[in-house]
């Protein structure tokens, strides 16, 4: 090969290479599983119980030890095998996207009768694989897609951003809370609302103000977001992320830090304020037991604080007791269904009071909001 | 933007160019010698969960930085041996490098009955001069600030600049990138040099990598570097392989990776700009730069070593 080739086709791969990793996560996920080739663990039933032993499967697109999304999802799994006559199958680090759909149709031709798809991308594969195993129960985890043997499940997290907002609203001095947001859809501006209204209900003067990172997962890009947030004034960050980066950069600057997902305390113990997060044990309990009984039929499931799939992770140490004692009361109104923390109608960004709308097609940003809702 | 927001800028400019600078100078030495690796992304990774293991059991900074330099460069001797002893194309050597260390990084993080994965790190690199110099207006911070590994960082510009250009070694390691055939009939053994500065670049991906998982985000978790090994590759060319253009480079890079989250906090209009549109601004540039610096006459003043990416036939004229 003469040296114009290779120099061409060293800039070509390495233009390619560029191109690939500016597309973001999705491609980055492949590249890891192609690589890794994921990894399976199947774990045989522990529950009680006599009768047939039902199998259950699991699909996350991250690795269950990232303590964070697919972390507790697996908690649910585990609190499945302990509670049921079950044996539980788990892949980890399926990338999104069309191949998944082999996948999931793998796990129903391996006997599975009841398959859990954690990711939002999974939603259309699974629908494609649900109607070739129609005998074979799909659950399909923040998407809105459903056919006659797949439903789809997810909760109202904003309930538990609502409260964390008021932790961070008493927390700030310099009356502005930096957000680092993933991306500009409906579940991450119902968030966005929920947490700046709780802000703003301790902290009436309080600005939130968010910065799009446009990736899921990427640690040193989501702690350079909060970094920025820190420069421009912020004192607590938040965050619609999956890495813990945000709550080490708040850490180190000696700024505060309210999480998602799951207790973080460990990765930031002094910047630790709370988090709204998932308990997905009894609902996954309660499907497998409909499987198993013949009753199951595709629900499209919406929990909440009430039915505990969203909860409220332990306070920090920096939370005084009377802001505590005013979000717990908050807390339990949200739980008795007295309390809304989207109200009807709703004041929006530029000031102007306008109805709520469908709260999962929100396309909008709520008054103290600084930021674009567009990204 | 104000004066403040310029100076924090720069200043996290240098903290997030400080990996970019290890990565491209190891480039930089290895190219030089007529090696084209493309295996940085995977060293790098290596580097990253091979330190961050070393202190997480140990809480050494020191024992993770290196180990990282081991690991990465031991982890580099596997397209060494494929590109220089096989002959291999080094282009498709430097890739499988990269595939492999990706997948390799992820797995050892995941390994065992106490995974590293989701863990944070036991010790993390720090500012050595609180308050004092650091106090002084704008340049305190940006030159006194930071943690140790950005001032080794700035030593080993200036070695590696030194090395390359001022001793008897770099002259050879420079002739054996230009014309590998010379440099043998002058006694140079050809292979001995690529395989030692093959290491040597492996050496220092492995504290860029480490420099993300104790320094930046001090965390395990799956591919914490970005594409930052492509990047550095990228910026070899923009710093036509010279060490202290590449200094600059870095940190330019680094800004970019910074802006786009500044543009956001900065309210109208800058904060219009779409967020997608900005998240490109890095590698839009890094493309920009390699069309304009490897196009045309320009090309013939870059330096890029003659001798780049060719296999070396010992007895082939």
């Amino acid at each position: 090969m003469n040296r114009m080739n290779w120099r061409f086709l060293a800039i070509l791969a390495l233009a390619l290479a560029l191109v690939a990793a500016a597309c973001g996560g999705d491609d980055d996920e492949t590249a890891t599983t192609e690589a890794s080739g994921g990894t399976e663990t199947t774990a045989a039933a522990s529950g009680g119980g006599d009768g047939e032993t039902l199998k259950v499967a699991f699909v996350h697109v991250g690795p269950v030890a990232d303590k964070g999304w697919s972390w507790a999802h697996d908690q649910g799994a585990e609190y499945l095998k302990a509670n049921a006559n079950v044996e539980v199958t788990t892949l980890e680090s399926i990338p999104e996207g069309s191949d998944s759909q082999r996948v999931f149709e793998d796990l129903a031709a391996d006997g599975n009768m009841l398959i859990f798809g954690t990711s939002f991308g999974y939603m259309e594969p699974m629908l494609a694989a649900a109607a070739n195993y129609p005998d074979v129960a799909f659950m399909h985890a923040t998407g809105f897609m459903s056919g006659e043997n797949m439903g789809n499940y997810f909760g109202a997290a904003e309930e538990g951003r609502y409260l964390s907002g008021m932790a961070s609203g008493a927390a700030t001095e310099t009356n502005l809370v930096g957000y680092v947001a993933a991306f500009p859809i409906p579940e991450v501006l119902r968030g966005i609302n929920a947490f700046t209204l709780g802000v703003r209900e301790v902290n009436p003067d309080a600005q939130v103000q968010v910065v799009w990172t446009s990736t899921w997962f990427d640690p040193p890009k989501e702690g350079t977001a909060a970094q920025s947030l820190l420069d421009a004034g912020a004192d607590v960050i938040a965050m619609h992320q999956d890495s813990a980066a945000p709550g080490q950069t708040a850490e180190a600057a000696g700024a505060k830090w309210s999480g998602y997902n799951t207790d973080m305390t460990e990765f930031a113990p002094t910047a630790w304020l709370t988090a709204p997060i998932w308990d997905w044990g009894p609902f996954y309990l309660a499907q497998a037991e409909a499987v198993a009984a013949g009753t199951w039929a595709p629900t499209n499931y919406y929990g909440n604080m009430a039915d505990g799939m969203v909860a409220l992770a332990p306070f920090g140490e920096s939370v005084s007791a009377d802001t505590i004692a005013l979000i717990e009361e908050r807390q339990a109104q949200i739980i008795d269904g007295s309390f809304t923390v989207l109200p009807d109608p709703i004041v929006d960004q530029d000031g102007n009071e306008r109805a709520l709308g469908d709260i999962f097609i929100m396309d909008y940003f709520v008054e103290g909001v600084i930021g674009s809702p567009t990204g | 933007m104000n004066e403040s927001t310029l100076i924090l800028t720069l200043f996290a400019a240098i903290g997030l160019g400080t990996p970019l600078v290890f990565g491209t100078i190891g480039e930089i030495i290895t190219e030089r010698a007529g090696n084209l690796n493309l295996g940085v992304q995977g060293m790098m990774l290596v580097g990253a969960v091979a330190g961050f293991w070393a202190t997480y059991n140990t809480e050494s900074l020191l024992l993770g930085v290196i180990i990282a330099m081991i690991a990465g460069s031991l982890f580099s001797v596997i397209h060494a041996f494929a590109s220089v002893t096989l002959r291999v194309s080094q282009i498709v050597s430097g890739l499988a490098l990269t595939i492999f260390g990706t997948g390799l990084s992820s797995f050892l993080g995941e390994a065992g009955s106490e995974p590293l994965v989701g863990e944070p790190s036991k010790a993390t690199f720090e500012p050595i001069l609180e308050g004092g110099l650091a106090d002084i207006p704008v340049i305190g911070p940006l030159i006194f600030g930071h943690d140790i590994l950005v001032y080794i960082s700035w030593l080993t510009v200036a070695a590696a600049s030194f090395y390359l250009f001022r001793t008897r070694m770099g002259l050879s390691l420079r002739a054996v990138g230009e014309d590998p055939a010379s440099a043998e009939s002058a006694g140079v053994n050809v292979s001995r040099v690529r395989y030692i500065h093959i290491m040597i670049g492996g050496a220092l991906s492995g504290i860029a990598g480490a420099y993300y998982s104790l320094a930046l985000v001090p965390t395990w978790q799956n591919e914490p570097i970005g594409a930052a090994g492509w990047i550095a590759i990228a910026l070899v060319i923009l710093a036509s392989w010279r060490p202290w253009r590449a200094l600059f480079a870095a940190y330019l890079f680094g800004a970019a990776e910074r802006v786009q989250f500044t543009l956001q906090t900065m309210g109208e209009p800058w904060s219009n700009v779409p967020s997608s549109l900005l998240a490109m601004l890095p590698f839009i540039l890094a493309i920009i730069a390699m069309i304009v610096l490897t196009s045309g006459k320009r090309a013939r003043f870059l330096g890029a070593p003659a001798a780049l990416g060719l296999p070396y036939f010992r007895e082939q004229r």
